[in-house]
C-alpha cells in the first residue's frame, strides 16, 4: 500500500469519516468562497490616514519612507538616497515598465542603471511593489518576468517604489488584488516584506542585516490629496 | 534525532548547575515576555483573532483528509511534486533521492524543526551530501554539533563569547586578529560566510509554517531572509512539512499570521512571510526549477480523534516555553528531543512514546501560563495530565509513587474516611509543629525537606474551618 493511501486511510479512520457525511462539500464551499475572518479595525482607513499609517508602521520596523509628489521625482530621490548612505551611484533595476518609465537619464544622469536578476555584487536594487499593507507597514512583491525575486534579497540595499493607489489597509485586500491579477494561479513567489532583514539569534538582541537587505527604503509616490 | 528524554532528571540536574546555560537563559526571561504583552496590547482584536485562529485549525483538522487531497491536487497542477511519507525514514529517503537525482553535493537549509525530527542532516552527511544550516541560530548549533534548545531561537542557550569562540575555530581562513566582540560583527561574519554557500548550493530545503489548500502554496515566516535565499538560488526547493500545517485559504492563513509573530517574538509581523507555489515559471528570470513537498505524518494521524488532537493546532510560536518556569530553569536540551517546553511535553510522548518521554509531562508546575499565552488556545496542562494518567494506567510510574497515589485515591474517594483521616493527620502535624511553625525533617517527605522546610499546618483542615464558618454565618443571620 502506498504511503499516501495509508496516511489518508489512517486520517479517515481516526476522524470516523463516513461516505456522504457532507465533509467534502463543506471543504469545497470554504475554498470557493474563501470568506474573510475578522479584519482588525486598524487598517480600515482611507486617504491620507491610510498612507500615514503605512509610513509610520514601516518606520517602526526600521524601514525608511520618503514621499514624493510625482513619478518624475523618483530618480532624484534614489540618487540622493545613495549619496546619503555613501553608496556608489549604481543600481540594479527590475525590468518592469513602471520602473523603466521613470526619467532616469534625464533626472539622475550620473546614476548607472542595470536591469535583470540580482548579481551577488549588486549593492542596491530598485523594484516596484505589487501592494503595500498599512496595518503592519508590509510590502507585497511577487516573482515574474519583470520582477526577479533575487532583487528582493541579494543586495544590501533595497529601494521599493510604491504608488499611493497600491496602499491597502489589510492583508485580505491584497489577496483580492492578487486573485484578480492572477486568475489562473498565484505567481511562483509572493514576498511580504516588513522592514529590513534582522536577527535576534545572538543573546536575543536585535541586529539588522542578517542575510537579506540591511536597509529597506520606500519611495512613496503620492500627490497632495492623492489616495 | 536520538532522544534522551528518559534521562530528563539527570539532564535537568546538569542544566541547573551549568553557569553558562543559566546566564543565557536569562535572555529568554527578558527577551520575549514583555514584547509579547506589548504586541498583544497594540491590537485590540488580539483575543478574538486567537479564537478564530483556533476555529480555523479545528475545522481543518476535522476535514484534514479532504484538505490534504485538495492541497496535493493544486501543487501538482502548479508543476510541483508531493511525497507522502508515513515515517521519518521515508521522509529522509525521499529527500535523499531528490538530492541524488540532481547530483547534489551541498544543500542549504532554512530552519525546520521537522528536519530535526527526522534527523535529516545526519542522513545527508552519511550519504556524502553536505547540509548547511543558514538561519544564524541553526548555523551556530550546527558548528557546535548540538540540537536546538528552542523552536524559534535554536541557539538561545549559547552566549556571545561562545559564538565568537566557535567562529574562530571554524572560520580558519579569516584573519585571526579580527574583532568579534560585538553581536553585529558576528552577524556580519555569518552573512559573509553563508553568502558563498547559498550560491554554491544545489538544493535548498525549507520547512513550512503553513500549506494553503486553496492555492497549493507553502509559506515560510522568517526574519533573516535566509529561507528566501535558500529557496530561490538553488536548482530545487524541497519543503519538509507535517500534514497538520494545512489551512484552507489565504484568508485563513492571514488570520493565523496575525497571532503568530505577536505570540512568538512580539513583532507585529515577521520581516519575511513568503508564499511559494510550484517551481519557477518558464518566463521567470530566477527561482528553483523543481519544487518538492515532503508531506510527513510520523504519528500525527493517530493523534486525530484522541484527547491529543488539540495539539495539532500548534503553530510552533514558542510562547509556551517562553513563559514556562520549568523551561527557564532547565533550558531546552533537558527535554532530550526536538520539542522542549510545554508543547514538547505534550507532543514528544505522542511522537516517540510515553515510555521514553514520560518524564516530560511530569515536569510541570501546572501554573497554567502556557495555556494562557497559547495563540491557538491549546489546553497544554490538561493534556499533560492526560499523559500522566496514561503513564499511570500503563504502570510506568515508579512503584512507590503508584502505591502512594493508589492509597490517596482510595481515601479521597471516601469522603467520611477522608475527613476523618485528614483531620487526624493535620491535627497531629499541627500539634507537633506548633512551637517552630515548620519541620526540618518529615517521614515520607524527605524529597521535600531535603531542600526546604515543610510549613506546619494550622491544626484544622480547610473543610472543618469552612463548615464552621458556614455555621457561624447562619447563626448570625
Amino acid at each position: 500500500m502506498s504511503s499516501r493511501k495509508a496516511i489518508l486511510g489512517a486520517i479517515r479512520h481516526s476522524l470516523g469519516r463516513q461516505r456522504g457525511d457532507g465533509a467534502e462539500q463543506a471543504v469545497e464551499a470554504r475554498l470557493r468562497t474563501h470568506d474573510r475572518n475578522l479584519v482588525p479595525q486598524r487598517g480600515c482607513l482611507e486617504g491620507e490616514a491610510l498612507l500615514s499609517l503605512f509610513s509610520s508602521q514601516a518606520e517602526r520596523i526600521d524601514a525608511t519612507v520618503e514621499r514624493v509628489a510625482t513619478d518624475a521625482e523618483v530618480p532624484e530621490a534614489v540618487a540622493e538616497y545613495l549619496k546619503r548612505n555613501n553608496l556608489p551611484p549604481r543600481v540594479r533595476m527590475a525590468p518592469h515598465p513602471d520602473i523603466q518609465a521613470l526619467p532616469w537619464a534625464e533626472k539622475a544622469p550620473l546614476l548607472e542603471v542595470a536591469e535583470g536578476r540580482a548579481d551577488p555584487q549588486d549593492l542596491v536594487s530598485v523594484t516596484p511593489a505589487f501592494a503595500a499593507v498599512a496595518e503592519t507597514g508590509t510590502l507585497v512583491l511577487h516573482s515574474g518576468p519583470q520582477t526577479p525575486t533575487t532583487l528582493n534579497f541579494l543586495p544590501e540595499n533595497h529601494v521599493v517604489v510604491v504608488r499611493a493607489s497600491q496602499v491597502v489597509g489589510a492583508y485580505e485586500e491584497v489577496w483580492d488584488r492578487l486573485r484578480a491579477a492572477n486568475p489562473a494561479a498565484l505567481p511562483r513567489t509572493v514576498n511580504m516584506i516588513t522592514g529590513p532583514s534582522r536577527t535576534g539569534d545572538i543573546e536575543q538582541r536585535l541586529e539588522l542585516g542578517a542575510h537579506g537587505p540591511r536597509r529597506l527604503h520606500i519611495v512613496l509616490i503620492a500627490e497632495e490629496g492623492d489616495s | 534525532m536520538q532522544s534522551t528524554s528518559h534521562a530528563f532528571k539527570q539532564n535537568a540536574h546538569r542544566a541547573l548547575h551549568d553557569p553558562m546555560l543559566q546566564k543565557a537563559m536569562g535572555h529568554v526571561r527578558s527577551g520575549f515576555i514583555d514584547k509579547r504583552v506589548q504586541a498583544a496590547a497594540r491590537l485590540p482584536e488580539f483575543d478574538q483573532l486567537r479564537d478564530q485562529a483556533k476555529a480555523i485549525k479545528d475545522h481543518t483538522l476535522a476535514h484534514l483528509d479532504h484538505y490534504l487531497e485538495r492541497y496535493e491536487a493544486k501543487v501538482l497542477e502548479m508543476g510541483g511534486k508531493v511525497h507522502w511519507c508515513a515515517t521519518a525514514e521515508e521522509a529522509r529517503e525521499a529527500v535523499l533521492s531528490i538530492c541524488r537525482s540532481l547530483d547534489a553535493r551541498t544543500v542549504t537549509k532554512g530552519k525546520s524543526m521537522l528536519s530535526e525530527e527526522i534527523a535529516l542532516n545526519e542522513h545527508l552527511e552519511a550519504n556524502g551530501i553536505e547540509p548547511v544550516e543558514t538561519d544564524l541560530g541553526e548555523y551556530i548549533i550546527q558548528l557546535r554539533k548540538e540540537p536546538p534548545s528552542h523552536i524559534i531561537a535554536p541557539a538561545v542557550h549559547v552566549n556571545k563569547e561562545q559564538v565568537e569562540a566557535d567562529f574562530r575555530r571554524v572560520h580558519k581562513n579569516l584573519p585571526p586578529e579580527r574583532s568579534l566582540s560585538e553581536a553585529a560583527q558576528l552577524v556580519d561574519e555569518a552573512r559573509q560566510v553563508l553568502r558563498q554557500r547559498y550560491l554554491e548550493a544545489d538544493v535548498g530545503i525549507t520547512g513550512a509554517n503553513f500549506l494553503i489548500a486553496e492555492t497549493g502554496t507553502s509559506v515560510i515566516v522568517t526574519n533573516e531572509g535566509n529561507g528566501d535565499l535558500t529557496q530561490t538560488l538553488p536548482k530545487a526547493h524541497i519543503v519538509v512539512a507535517s500534514l497538520e500545517k494545512v489551512v484552507p485559504t489565504l484568508e485563513d492563513c492571514a488570520t493565523i499570521l496575525r497571532v503568530l509573530a505577536r505570540s512568538a517574538t512580539g513583532q507585529e509581523f515577521s520581516s519575511y512571510t513568503t508564499f511559494s507555489t510550484g517551481p519557477r515559471r518558464p518566463e521567470d528570470p530566477d527561482g528553483p526549477e523543481e519544487y518538492h513537498v515532503i508531506l510527513l505524518d510520523n504519528g500525527r494521524s493517530s493523534m486525530l480523534g484522541t484527547e491529543f488532537q488539540d495539539m495539532l493546532r500548534c503553530i510552533r510560536c514558542g510562547a509556551c516555553m517562553n513563559h514556562c518556569p520549568v523551561y527557564h530553569a532547565v533550558g531546552g536540551h533537558s527535554y532530550g528531543w526536538v520539542y522542549p517546553g510545554p508543547m514538547g511535553a505534550v507532543l514528544t510522548p505522542s511522537l516517540i512514546g510515553v515510555e521514553e518521554a514520560g518524564h516530560l509531562p511530569n515536569a510541570s508546575t501546572f501554573c497554567g501560563r502556557c495555556e494562557a499565552v497559547c495563540p491557538m488556545r491549546i489546553p497544554l496542562p490538561k493534556m499533560m495530565r492526560h499523559w500522566r494518567e496514561r503513564e499511570f494506567e500503563q504502570h510506568q510510574a515508579p512503584a512507590k509513587a503508584r502505591l502512594a497515589i493508589e492509597a490517596w485515591a482510595f481515601v479521597a474517594k471516601r469522603p467520611r474516611l477522608y475527613r476523618w483521616a485528614t483531620s487526624l493527620l493535620i491535627g497531629a502535624l499541627g500539634r507537633a509543629g506548633r512551637r517552630r511553625g515548620r519541620f526540618r525533617e518529615l517521614p515520607l517527605a524527605g524529597g521535600w525537606t531535603a531542600h526546604r522546610d515543610f510549613p506546619a499546618p494550622s491544626g484544622r483542615s480547610f473543610q472543618a474551618r469552612w463548615a464552621e464558618q458556614q455555621r457561624r454565618g447562619r447563626a448570625s443571620r
